[in-house]
């Protein structure tokens, strides 16, 4: 029993991680209707901000691990919102399949770009947030999955109100369900658009943080496991749906950490591609997606 | 208040709009009607900035317009209730009239301009907390023209509003239409394939035929016109 726990504990952690970056797939899928493959390569740089932020602020306190994540959230915010104004703006109107392979090259660019500038040898993420043990029993809890769960919470909630709350918020719903009409009403979409990649690319960047209090070692190609796996998070819940995003990250954090416990542990990269295609198979609208229907 | 010139609209190699112009003096209802294809969407969506022509100007309120991007337009007042409607049917009554408003600014302009749409629109009101998606056709066109309204509009261009509406609802929405222009004075564009309809209520009528301006006059005139009667009017 107490083993079950401990794995939900340390599953629900991985999971929220997911989620976070499965939020900005499933987001900038509800205005632009691609999937921006370069996205998990925003958390990579998340990490990498959090790093040498890290060499500059003193480790182990509070106020330092939060201004690390909250620059990484700044610092990813902007990235998103420049990648969007190069790559993608240019190809507003242009076929699915080509800001499709326009995403997947700003993805190459950023990793390869990553390995320029960082490196390509891992380094060691600093221990930013003080760090303990709790121990309840048999079961440890530490410090990092207890920040890892609470701040993936709380922005999430935070997102939440952002999004059906506030005037943008109701615009980026607008925008997701009808572009034209939301021009129609005076919305700019380019705008929205933007404050959409923003959004999803400080959570990415949030992410980044949180992902390396857990598994210290970062390399700019580190994003693209979690990255393939919010993915299928996203298409999991239900792409283009926020709460889906949110389930299906910590579905998938679950069942990966349950397999890596057993003695499948062998599969426990291959699961989450195993549950990609059997959603599609047997729901491929996902957990809570559901098909529109015009009415006439 | 409203006058298109020389306007020439092509999806790729595919012409639209072929050189049409006409104009819309304040206060009128003036209408414009054709069969499929003549080119009446094309027109509203052009003059609302979804399209970009080809050549030719559109100019509202002595301002040429033809550049602008949607937004920047609806700001000038001019608002488009698009074909099929087009709310956002996952977004509540509510939401979606607060969406209208999105460029408004004085609070009580908005309270004001809802409440007058709910004076128009009893049915909103009563549904206001609905996802608008689970209302009736009849009732998401009046959603739409509520939207618009929330918008602060001074020239309104509404696109089939009679469409897959139950007969019923559709005279009950032409007697609005008609109030909205007589009590607040805001100039009317209206786009029918019921070309009955359509004369009946406006004072001034363009016929579209692929592309063309076909035929033009009052519409008590073209209502008793032989030729158009034969097109449009089923004998």
């Amino acid at each position: 029993m107490s083993e079950f726990l401990q794995q939900l504990i340390n599953g629900l952690s991985l999971g929220a991680i997911y989620a976070l970056i499965a939020l900005g797939y499933t987001m900038v899928y509800g205005v632009l209707r691609f999937i921006n493959f370069a996205h998990s390569d925003v958390f990579m740089v998340g990490s990498f901000i959090g790093y040498y932020l890290g060499k500059h602020i003193p480790e182990n306190t509070v106020w330092g691990g939060i201004v690390i994540l909250l620059g990484a959230m700044l610092g990813c915010a902007l990235l998103g919102m420049l990648i969007e104004r190069l790559a993608y703006r240019p190809l507003r109107g242009a076929a699915t399949l080509n800001v499709l392979i326009t995403a997947i090259g700003v993805s190459l660019l950023l990793e390869y770009s990553g390995q320029v500038f960082f490196g390509a040898t891992p380094r060691t993420f600093p221990a930013v947030f003080p760090s303990a043990n709790f121990n309840f029993g048999n079961l440890v809890i530490s410090t990092n999955q207890i920040i890892v769960i609470a701040v993936a919470a709380l922005l999430m909630v935070g997102l939440q109100l952002i999004v059906y709350r506030t005037k943008i918020g109701t615009a980026m719903r607008a925008v997701s369900l009808n572009p034209k009409a939301a021009q129609l009403v005076g919305v700019n979409n380019d705008v929205v658009i933007s404050f959409t990649f923003g959004l999803g690319s400080a959570l990415a960047g949030a992410g980044g943080i949180l992902y390396a209090l857990n598994y210290p070692s970062i390399d700019p190609l580190m994003g693209v496991m979690p990255g393939l796996k919010a993915f299928v998070a996203a298409v999991l819940g239900g792409i283009g749906n926020i709460p889906g995003a949110a389930l299906g990250g910590l579905l998938l954090g679950t069942v990966e950490t349950f397999v890596n416990g057993s003695q499948w542990s062998t599969y426990k990269d291959a699961i989450a591609f195993a549950i990609l295609i059997i959603i599609l198979l047997f729901r491929p609208a996902g957990l809570l997606g559901k098909f529109t229907v015009e009415k006439v | 208040m409203l006058s298109v010139s020389d306007l020439s609209v092509s999806y790729g190699a595919i012409s639209a709009l072929s050189g049409i112009s006409f104009s819309i003096p304040q206060g009128a209802i003036v209408t414009l009607i054709g069969g499929n294809g003549a080119g009446k969407t094309t027109t509203l969506r052009t003059i609302s900035g979804l399209l970009r022509a080809k050549s030719g100007t559109v100019t509202f309120l002595g301002e040429n317009i033809s550049a602008l991007a949607p937004h920047k337009i609806v700001a000038r007042g001019l608002c488009h209730v698009p074909e099929g409607r087009m709310i956002f049917s996952n977004l509540t009554v509510d939401e979606n009239l607060s969406m209208g408003a999105y460029l408004q600014t004085d609070a009580a302009l908005i309270a004001k301009n809802r409440d007058y749409v709910f004076s128009i629109f009893p049915r909103l009101k009563e549904r206001i907390k609905q996802t608008a998606g689970t209302l009736s056709g009849g009732e998401q066109q009046m959603l739409a023209i509520g939207r618009a309204l929330m918008g602060n509009p001074k020239f309104l261009m509404l696109d089939e509003p009679s469409l897959g509406i139950a007969p019923r609802l559709i005279s009950t929405i032409f007697e609005k239409i008609v109030e909205i222009n007589k009590s607040h004075g805001i100039t009317i564009l209206l786009v029918e394939q019921n070309a009955n309809l359509a004369l009946e209520v406006s004072s001034y009528a363009y016929c579209l035929e692929t592309g063309r301006i076909a035929m033009e006059g009052e519409s008590k005139k073209l209502r008793a016109d032989p030729q158009l009667k034969a097109t449009y009017l089923g004998g």
